[in-house]
């Protein structure tokens, strides 16, 4: 019997979802468990990295690597699993944009670990003790990955082949993708595997939504009880919709939240916060600076909004110094 | 991709570099008239030509930064005089909120501005980028595609640790 292909899954900056999403296959995953040998899984399975060190280079069919890279040691992982594989498909938010561990690049690395490591309400740390990346006991030598300044999705790091976009992605992208992969029929390298149109164009909501909008005022879903049936937009409630790829099948919306954008843009979209920034503002229905910035100050946080899941992605990165 | 050759590091040679963006009915015709009038402003403009400010994209604003601008001009119709009608003001909607943006990611104010200049008015161009330049020459160079540069150095010091491990594996 010939081998099974060998997939492995990995995660670094990242939240679980994106493994909850596989275990979401449900009665789909024994067909891949099935039809696969998984040589890597830290959420489930007891696989060491010296094990993937031992295999020939290439071996590996694929490995789905969720999480944003933010230490040297998923540097350092995802390098290796880029090594022993033909293929590395980025999964999810993290690895594809860079999600919301990516909103950390507002801030400096010295930031981070202050408020984390003194000034959290929750952190009792009066010598200010820091973790050391590398401790000298008597019982030997012990070391921690070293904590970068700057969140990087996937590509950032090493070729990428696939995208599976969302925070999670959904269990059918998944299963389609899978089923493409193991009968070989692959899209073009670099393709991004869910439908290239704006979330718009699949949402259910979709002839609610005017097409000359004129805003007054930003309301936050919390604040207003909202119309299940009409365009989140049409309500004044920001919706990341005309500016994210579709796929996901509205499920926010469906569960009457506004979509927050997980998928990112499409491919015609370099930027996608610069792009429903445009698509907003250029609709406030006011003409002169004081009244513009008097409904534009109903959006408290652009950076935060507007690039949710893809600031490390975005054309200008990081907030700089 | 722009070079960024040109433009050298070293503090002393370093010259603004501003992307100005003029719609072509006005203040484009305007920085062609100042030049017929042989007004004399500082050559670290460069001008593109857009159809109506009104087509400025806000990715063309961080691109123009994210490719080594120092500043970021724009130039439309006065209020009313938009060709397109409305163009303009949907530019100064968005400019009022990218500004926000580009100040919670750390780009200086005066980096990044808009005016509005009628195709008569030469001798505004003229001051509008002596000003800027000026301003911007004090705030010094922003340098993105070097930060970028630098911030991935993080990346390269493993590489070689890993190489260097890799060597020793295989002798
Ligand atoms: S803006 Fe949001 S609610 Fe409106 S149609 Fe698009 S995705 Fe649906
Ligand atoms: S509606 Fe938006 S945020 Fe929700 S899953 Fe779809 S793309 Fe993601
Ligand atoms: S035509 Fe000049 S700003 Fe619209």
């Amino acid at each position: 019997m010939p081998d099974k292909p060998k997939v492995a899954f990995y995660w670094c900056a990242s939240c679980g979802g994106c493994e909850e999403s596989v275990v979401d296959l449900a009665e789909n995953i024994l067909a891949v468990v099935d039809a696969v040998d998984i040589v890597m899984w830290p959420v489930a399975m007891d696989f060491k990295k010296k094990d993937v060190e031992a295999m020939p280079d290439g071996s590996i069919l694929v490995s789905l690597i969720n999480g944003a890279v933010r230490t040297s040691e998923q540097e350092e992982m995802v390098k290796l699993l880029r090594k022993k594989s033909k293929l590395v498909i980025a999964y999810g938010s993290c690895a594809h944009t860079g999600g919301v561990p990516g909103l950390a690049n507002q801030f400096e690395r010295e930031e981070v670990l202050k408020f984390v490591y003194e000034d959290s309400p929750s952190t009792v740390n009066p010598q200010k003790t820091r973790p050391e990346i590398k401790v000298i006991t008597e019982e030997g030598t012990v070391t921690l990955p070293k904590f970068f300044n700057v969140v990087r999705a996937l590509d950032q790091v090493i070729d990428v082949d696939y995208y599976l976009p969302g925070c999670p992605p959904t269990p059918k992208l998944l299963k389609q993708a899978l089923e493409a992969l193991l009968s070989g029929k692959m899209p073009e390298k670099g393709t991004v595997l869910a439908p290239d149109i704006a979330l718009c164009d699949e949402c259910p909501r979709k002839d609610t939504k005017p097409s000359d909008l004129k805003y007054t005022e930003f309301k936050r879903p919390h604040a207003v009880q909202i119309d299940p049936n009409l365009c989140f937009l049409a309500q004044g409630i920001i919706c990341m919709g005309p500016a994210t790829r579709a796929g996901c099948e509205g499920v926010c919306i469906s569960g009457n939240m506004p979509c927050t954008g997980c998928f990112g843009p499409t491919s015609r979209v370099k930027d996608q916060g610069a792009k429903i920034l445009s698509a907003l503002a250029s609709q406030v229905e006011a003409k002169e600076e004081k009244e513009i910035d008097k409904i534009l100050a109903t959006i408290p946080d652009p950076v935060g909004t507007f690039y949710r899941y893809a600031l490390p992605v975005s054309l200008l990165r990081k907030r700089i110094k | 991709m722009v070079s960024t050759n040109e433009q050298s590091t070293s503090k002393n040679s370093w010259e603004p570099r501003i992307v100005a963006f003029f719609c072509n009915w006005c203040t484009y015709t305007a920085a062609d008239l100042a030049g017929v009038s042989r007004l004399r402003y500082s050559p670290n403009a460069r001008i593109i030509r857009v159809m109506c400010s009104g087509r400025i994209d806000p990715q063309f604003v961080l691109d123009a930064f994210s490719k080594g601008a120092d500043g970021v001009l724009i130039g439309g119709c006065h209020p009313g005089d938009c060709h397109y009608i409305e163009g303009n003001y949907k530019a100064l909607r968005r400019v009022q909120l990218l500004k926000r943006m580009l100040k919670d990611m750390g780009i200086e104010e005066k980096r990044f501005r808009l005016e509005w200049i009628s195709a008569s008015e030469g001798e505004r161009v003229k001051t509008v980028i002596n000003e800027m330049t000026e301003q911007v020459r004090e705030l010094g160079p922003l340098g993105m595609p070097e930060r970028f540069a630098d911030w991935d150095k993080e990346l390269d010091i493993l590489e070689k640790e890993i190489n260097r491990k890799g060597e020793t594996v295989d002798a």
